[in-house]
């Protein structure tokens, strides 16, 4: 079984959802935001090995170059130019397609590998993140690295990116639910909306989690009311979880009443065993 | 025209609704929203639609069924499994890299455009306002911002400033935003998370060479990390120019569509007012 925590826009709580209902399940914990992964501040894994994730990207063999310019014609991504016979790289433009060596007549394009990223651990692979490094573009490799990483034996919790572009895809493809965490703002239903679509277009079944929600405002509920969509849970406005979180500490570690509603959540979105 | 693009590392700090409640305040501008995967300062920024168009940020392999002989050559070519048993294209798989095109043997394959967004040009009383909104799940968010920045230019009238709203995180969406701007302001919040973004998406910046200048949001959430936050402004030479308060009324002007300035929240505002204060005369200093 595996869980994917989106949102459309970014800071609704996410990470707070996806991290509480890994404390209260036996499961494994999936930082696919490998632009900004959070979950650790939370979970606070020990994080025991790093592994880096490399791109194969061209290498030119310049003693069998010619300069002809077959591969920068070949090149979609204007990641090799050859100017008066000299060949260009310009490898954080590489979308690693292999293309270039393809179109090279006289065998001088190999591939080198290049690090765009890690991936980090602890040490029984219950918490798995990927960071992608400073200045590069390309995400989608280091989430493809992450999710060769899932585990088979234990239900799954995937900490998704925000927006809906590829790299949420990515992250929540082979996916078997979608929990969509939102807020009670215009901005909150606009990308809720936008991530409802992406969802349905891929054919995951998904409820929304409404977070900061107030009693006033009912705009999340009466959409999802008339686009029968189901309501899974609803997690107050209120100062107390704003200052909590801005610690690293989860609603369900205040105690009380919150444990047993992420326990009640893992259970409903068919997560298994709890702790 | 200065450019200035206001990022966050993290989601949801209130890089927008500072944007928004700016586009009152700020004289002599544009405005754009590069945030095309989610964007959301059209809400609170509407106007009178200008110019209007698709955008194709993408190629895809098409296979022409009648030259094709079912080699399987294609298939063997593509690293990101986009050709299927029937020798069909799975389109969010195609990255549209031609590598099928260069070996198949009957000229069978060749890329088609693939339609990723639209674009939008506006006209407010505010100023005019880029912004686009891409297809769900489509990729090249990266050459969508591109555009709305080459729009927001074509359009503009040379306005003394060009205010853009950037998307979170640090990859291709937020370089692109980046790209050619005078200055970013990092708009962050007191949280263990929101200081960790904030350091990466900083770092970003300081890689490609562009000024940064750094606002806490709900500065008073947390006296701790916002201390953090002033130390490592500090130690690292970033100017930081806004300190704004949690005040649970600007959610609740934002429910019906309003900033703080429109909703009176005049501590709120006033500190924004300040902080371009600030900004505007660093920047023009230079």
């Amino acid at each position: 079984m595996r869980i994917a925590v989106l949102s459309g826009k970014g800071g609704t709580g996410k990470t707070t959802v996806a991290a509480s209902l890994t404390s209260v399940g036996i499961c494994q914990y999936v930082d696919c935001d490998v632009e900004e992964p959070n979950g650790a501040i939370f979970l606070k894994p020990r994080l025991t090995s790093s592994t880096p994730v490399t791109v194969a990207v061209p290498a030119v063999d310049l003693s069998r170059c010619d300069g002809c310019g077959r591969c920068a014609e070949a090149c979609q991504f204007h990641a090799i130019s050859v100017v008066k016979g000299t060949v260009l790289l310009f490898p954080e433009l590489c979308h690693h397609c292999g293309a270039c060596g393809i179109a090279c007549p006289r065998d001088a394009v190999s591939e080198t590998g290049r690090e765009i990223g890690v991936i980090e651990a602890d040490p029984d692979g219950f918490f798995i993140q990927g960071r992608l490094h400073i200045g590069e573009p390309v995400t989608i490799p280091v989430i493809q690295a992450l999710k060769k990483r899932i585990r088979e034996d234990v239900p799954v919790i995937l900490d998704c990116p925000p927006g809906a572009s590829c790299a949420v895809v990515a992250s929540i493809r082979d996916c078997d639910y979608c929990v969509l965490v939102t807020e009670p703002t215009p901005f909150g239903l606009h990308d809720l909306k936008v991530a409802v679509g992406l969802v349905q277009q891929m054919n995951i079944p998904f409820g929304v989690v409404v977070n900061k929600a107030m009693n006033g405002d009912q705009r999340i509920q009466d959409y999802c009311m008339e686009n029968g969509i189901t309501v899974l849970m609803e997690i107050p406005f209120s100062r107390e979880i704003a200052e909590g979180y801005a610690r690293g500490m989860l609603p369900i570690q205040a105690g009380g009443e919150w444990r047993d509603r992420f326990l009640s959540l893992y259970k409903a979105i068919g997560g298994g065993n709890v702790r | 025209m200065k450019q200035v693009v206001f990022i966050s590392g993290k989601g949801g700090t209130g890089k927008s609704t500072v944007v928004a409640a700016l586009s009152r305040m700020a004289g002599d501008k544009v405005l754009a929203d590069c945030d095309v995967d989610a964007p959301n300062l059209h809400l609170l920024v509407r106007g009178t639609r200008t110019y209007q168009a698709d955008f194709s940020g993408a190629n895809a392999a098409l296979i022409d069924r009648e030259k094709c002989v079912e080699c399987g050559a294609c298939r063997d070519a593509c690293r990101f499994d986009a050709i299927q048993e029937d020798y069909g294209v799975e389109p969010m798989a195609c990255e549209g890299c031609g590598a099928c095109m260069l070996v198949c043997p009957t000229d069978a394959i060749r890329l088609t455009q693939v339609k990723t967004g639209e674009t939008y040009v506006d006209d407010t009383s505010l100023g005019t306002f880029s912004h686009a909104r891409l297809d769900i799940g489509a990729e090249g968010s990266g050459k969508l911002v591109t555009e709305v920045k080459k729009n927001l230019e074509q359009y503009g009238k040379d306005e003394a400033w060009a205010l853009v709203d950037g998307s979170p995180g640090i990859g291709c969406a937020v370089i692109a935003s980046m790209t050619g701007a005078d200055a970013v302001v990092a708009v962050c919040e007191p949280t263990r998370s929101g200081k960790s973004d904030l350091v990466r998406v900083l770092q970003v910046a300081d890689h490609f060479g562009i000024p940064a200048f750094v606002c806490i949001n709900k500065y008073d959430l947390n006296d701790e990390i916002t201390g953090q936050i002033e130390a490592f402004c500090r130690e690292n030479g970033i100017p930081l120019i806004g300190h704004i308060p949690y005040e649970p009324a600007v959610v609740k002007a934002l429910q019906s569509f309003q900033t703080p300035v429109e909703a009176g929240l005049t501590h709120i505002s006033d500190e924004i007012g300040r902080m371009w204060d600030a900004l505007a005369a660093a920047l023009n200093n230079n």
